[in-house]
């Protein structure tokens, strides 16, 4: 360095007021690794916004739902009538069409159509009206405002997924179609409105798209969630208080903590494997259950809970256990009576982070059969919720997305914005619960 | 007697119980607290522990045994010569098991009564017409033998649940008047009691032994099932990857190299992306970021963390892939036709790469935190910037643990399912395009196992045989992580 400073004819020091070439190229070397950090920090960050983004986008339009609204005054006279024909439903239709043009007519709507486009556009509307005046036959003769669901291809126009120059005229709708949907829509017959179905809803099969709710696979983990609240809870905090409190050193414990942070790394599917062949097939418990999804996943979060507590159980100081075993209590007292309390904010946390990673949990679930086409229907009782078929959020999610049409991308979004609202809420209640209750010594 | 009022009749009695024994225990002290050896509530405590642990602890065991039993003599009955062709006994007892078991939803809905349904004969009536009329299904006809077998297993179950219920509240009932004998002032119940919860705790600390009993076991019993149909040889050595399910006809091709091919492809192109992202954010992280922004980027991270898989396994089937596709696509933006479908190894790795960020990075941070101050500032005396203490002192000291978290994330990425089953595709292919479908070891036993294969097949088995080479990877993965990691930071502590 200094022969090619002095081949200049001058000597270059670095000083504090000129930098030289070597302290310039380390200094440069040192923002270039910062920057190495902050990139790294930004594609992790600009990540998450992404997903976020994608979340929502997609995810929003599964809860709007397009309805035509069209009030109908049905007389005895037209529903004795209507019963006694042949084809009930296509008098129906035709009740309905009858209806339809008068409406149309008031708003001073022109536009051609058809019995067969309102079909493609609203589904079997004949069936829809007559059902509801066989069951509210009270309604005869009152005007009823009906809200028909349009079918999932009018709605895929709506939302973006159906656009008129790809269109393939083809039986379920065509070009023409939309046309009379545009009318619609500016008429302010068809409108967007919050899509109950998709939260009170239970799976549709593969050809309806529109109806499929995710409200059975919601009980369906809520059933888990109880089975996993009620096992880990407390066999995680007795495992722990016997670790951490009583555990003399010997091989058994050894034997315990090396199993117990092992499991904690075992892939969720092989516990899968472990409820199909114990629960299953050696103990005959029924396929598909909450019950037996709650114990997979009992056995899969107890890990995590155990750790944690025994985190909040060292936390509490040694001074509060000597103090109770001061004053006489034995050792199983001065645990259950004063460490034990002390440290159950601790506990809870954990366990609420537990259970929500056991929530988003599928894998498992997939082996045991909890797959999302067994939620079909809700339970109709606390014993049928833990042992009928049923599934659960994460699994549903999966069927959706593993089915070839593409409104039911839609709703697997959706899901997961369900999903991850529920996983949101135990998070920041165990925020608030650490930050309100922990206590530090 | 159902399982369900057994356990809340031994409930109902411990609760008596503890009534009494505190009860009983007063009045030998007449009436003054003072006199008893312990606390009142511990003769009650005594009571209602001897009425729920032993009697709860022989219905869990008779709840394992009795199928067993049951199992064991009703398959005595089908001869050899009953068993269909293409059928084993183990389908013989599942059909029988159906038939049973729609025999007594027959029963429970009114459609048969129970005599009828204990001699119901095949000549006379369609059993499964009957059965599918109350919702069950079974799927070949019912011959007599399976339908003899079905209420011989029927007549078991319900004298074994009958004698279940009356010895587990006998035994209840002994716990129950051998606490309350024991009851007197100078019994030492505290002690006692205090005993038996060391034991429940002992009891509780074990499950998680018993849970990876449970797991070797069903892993090496259904894995030795499977050797025994499908040679051992070709599963490990074979190179491709093509069940055919029982009923399409042909021998599957039931090779293991395409699978861990594709598992350790996706981990690799996942490690590729997290290891250098993860690894500099825990640098930047603990050494130049000021307070407010860690407090900040340190939980966003984490967040990354918490997403469950699912959400990124649509994410790479529904955002990743198509945009990947729009770059190496057909008429993507560079031009060339690399890549024909979304679903694809690359799809999955960069997915699952973002998904381990932060478990390098969180790891990494510890670790590098651990690195006493000391060598931090003997290299800074000696005229070194930030970065080059950095790479000099301070990544050699901790690269030990960052091995171990590193091993620690390829272990996640080998045993990671939702995110492969959903974007990585499902052929299984030995091929070195990173953007060309490729299937996993996870995958394919979600596939194997959820597909309608019958259980018994080496199609189905094979999952199992899966589930033990992917368990004994992760496992001893995690071991030497653990080690190199604990080794570490004993070194500075």
């Amino acid at each position: 360095m200094s022969d090619q400073s002095a081949s200049n004819g001058r000597i270059s020091h670095g000083s504090l007021m000129v930098a030289d070439p070597r302290t310039k190229k380390r200094n440069a070397a040192e923002a270039r690794f910062r920057a190495y950090g902050i990139v790294a920090i930004s594609i992790g960050v600009l990540f998450l916004a992404a997903l976020a983004f994608s979340i929502l986008r997609s995810g929003l339009p599964a809860f709007t739902q397009y309805v035509a609204k069209l009030e109908v005054t049905l007389s005895q006279e037209d529903y004795d009538a209507a019963e006694s024909k042949m084809l009930k439903t296509a008098a129906y239709t035709d009740i309905f069409i009858e209806n339809f043009s008068n409406a149309l007519d008031e708003r001073g709507v022109d536009v051609a159509y058809d019995s067969d486009a309102i079909e493609r556009i609203l589904g079997k509307v004949g069936g829809d009206i007559r059902g509801h005046y066989r069951e509210h036959p009270d309604d005869i003769g009152r005007p009823v405002t009906f809200q028909l669901q349009t079918s999932s291809r009018v709605e895929g126009y709506f939302k973006g997924r159906v656009d008129r120059e790809s269109l393939v005229d083809s039986r379920f709708l065509v070009k023409t179609d939309l046309d009379i949907v545009d009318a619609l829509t500016d008429a302010d017959i068809l409108t967007g409105r919050f899509n109950w179905a998709f939260i009170k809803g239970t799976d549709a099969g593969v050809d309806n798209p529109g109806g499929a709710g995710i409200g059975a696979a919601a009980v369906g983990s809520l059933f888990m969630m109880l089975v996993v609240l009620l096992l880990s809870l407390p066999i995680g905090v007795a495992a722990s208080i016997y670790l951490e409190e009583f555990a003399p050193q010997n091989k058994f414990t050894d034997i315990v903590e090396v199993n117990i942070s092992n499991l904690a790394a075992v892939p969720s599917i092989v516990f899968g494997i472990l409820g199909l062949s114990v629960f299953i097939q050696f103990m005959h418990l029924p396929q598909s259950a909450p019950l037996v999804g709650g114990l997979v996943l009992t056995l899969m979060t107890l890990p995590t809970i155990i750790i944690s507590t025994r985190a909040s159980l060292k936390a509490v100081p040694p001074s509060i256990r000597d103090a109770a075993l001061g004053i006489g209590a034995s050792k199983m007292q001065s645990v259950f009576h004063h460490v034990l309390p002390l440290a159950m904010p601790g506990i809870l946390t954990g366990t609420i982070i537990g259970l929500a990673q056991a929530l988003g949990e599928s894998a498992p679930l997939l082996l045991i059969g909890m797959v999302g086409f067994v939620a079909r229907e809700f339970p109709d009782g606390v014993v049928s919720g833990f042992l009928d078929p049923n599934s659960a959020m994460p699994a549903q999610i999966y069927t959706w997305a593993a089915r070839a049409d593409a409104g039911f991308y839609e709703k697997a979004w959706g899901g997961i914005i369900v999903l991850l609202a529920f996983l949101l809420t135990m998070n920041i209640i165990a925020i608030i619960l650490r930050r309100r209750f922990e206590r530090r010594w | 007697m159902s399982t369900l009022l057994i356990v809340a009749l031994v409930g109902a009695l411990a609760v008596v119980g503890y009534v009494l024994g505190v009860r009983r225990a007063m009045a030998s002290a007449d009436g003054d607290l003072r006199l008893l050896h312990s606390l009142k509530g511990y003769y009650g405590q005594n009571v209602a522990l001897l009425v729920l642990v032993p009697s709860l602890l022989v219905l869990v065991i008779w709840m394992t045994v009795q199928p067993l039993l049951i199992e064991q003599s009703v398959l005595g009955m089908i001869s050899n010569t009953d068993v269909a062709q293409g059928s084993s006994r183990s389908l013989m007892m599942a059909d029988v098991r159906r038939v049973a078991d729609g025999l007594d939803v027959a029963v429970a809905q009114g459609a048969m009564s129970r005599d009828a349904a204990s001699d119901v004969r095949v000549d006379f009536t369609n059993v499964r017409e009957r059965l599918a009329s109350v919702g069950v299904a079974v799927g070949s006809t019912v011959t007599q033998s399976t339908l003899e077998a079905a209420q011989k297993f029927r007549a078991l179950a319900a004298t074994g649940n009958m004698i279940r219920g009356i010895v587990v509240l006998l035994i209840a009932a002994a716990g129950f008047g051998y606490a309350l004998k024991q009851t007197d002032k100078d019994f030492r119940a505290r002690n006692v009691v205090e005993r038996g919860i060391l034991v429940l705790l002992i009891a509780a600390a074990s499950i998680a032994v018993l849970t990876t009993l449970g797991i070797v076991f069903s892993l090496i019993f259904n894995t030795i099932d499977f050797f025994e149909s499908f040679p051992g040889a070709d599963f490990f050595f074979g190179t491709r990857w093509e069940p055919s399910f029982s009923g399409r006809g042909g021998a599957s091709d039931l090779g293991f190299l395409p699978l861990i091919w594709g598992t350790l492809y996706i981990s690799i192109i996942a490690l590729v992306v997290a290891v250098p992202l993860g690894l500099f954010a825990a640098i930047y992280l603990s050494e130049y970021a000021s307070n407010s922004v860690r407090s900040i980027a340190k939980p966003v991270l984490e967040v990354l963390a918490g997403i469950p898989t699912i959400v990124y396994g649509l994410f790479a089937l529904l955002t990743v892939g198509p945009l990947l596709v729009n770059i190496f696509g057909a008429d993507g933006l560079l031009g060339v036709n690399w890549m024909s479908g979304g679903t694809a190894a690359m799809t999955a790795g960069l997915v699952m790469g973002i998904m381990l960020i932060p478990f390098v990075s969180s790891l990494s941070d510890d670790i590098i935190n651990a690195v006493p101050q000391a060598m931090r500032d003997g290299s800074y005396g000696l005229g070194a910037t930030q970065s080059e203490t950095i790479r000099q002192v301070i990544l050699p000291a901790a690269l030990p643990g960052i091995v171990g978290a590193v091993l620690l994330a390829a272990s996640r990425a080998i045993g990671e399912t939702m995110i492969v089953v959903l974007g990585a595709g499902a052929a299984a292919s030995l091929s070195l395009n990173p953007l060309e479908a490729m299937t996993t070891v996870t995958a394919k036993i979600v596939s194997q196992l959820t597909g309608d294969g019958e259980f018994n097949s080496p199609e189905t088995m094979v999952a199992f045989a899966l589930g033990m080479t992917l368990f004994v990877i992760t496992l001893a993965l995690n071991v030497v992580a653990l080690i190199i990691v604990r080794k570490y930071r004993e070194q500075y502590d």
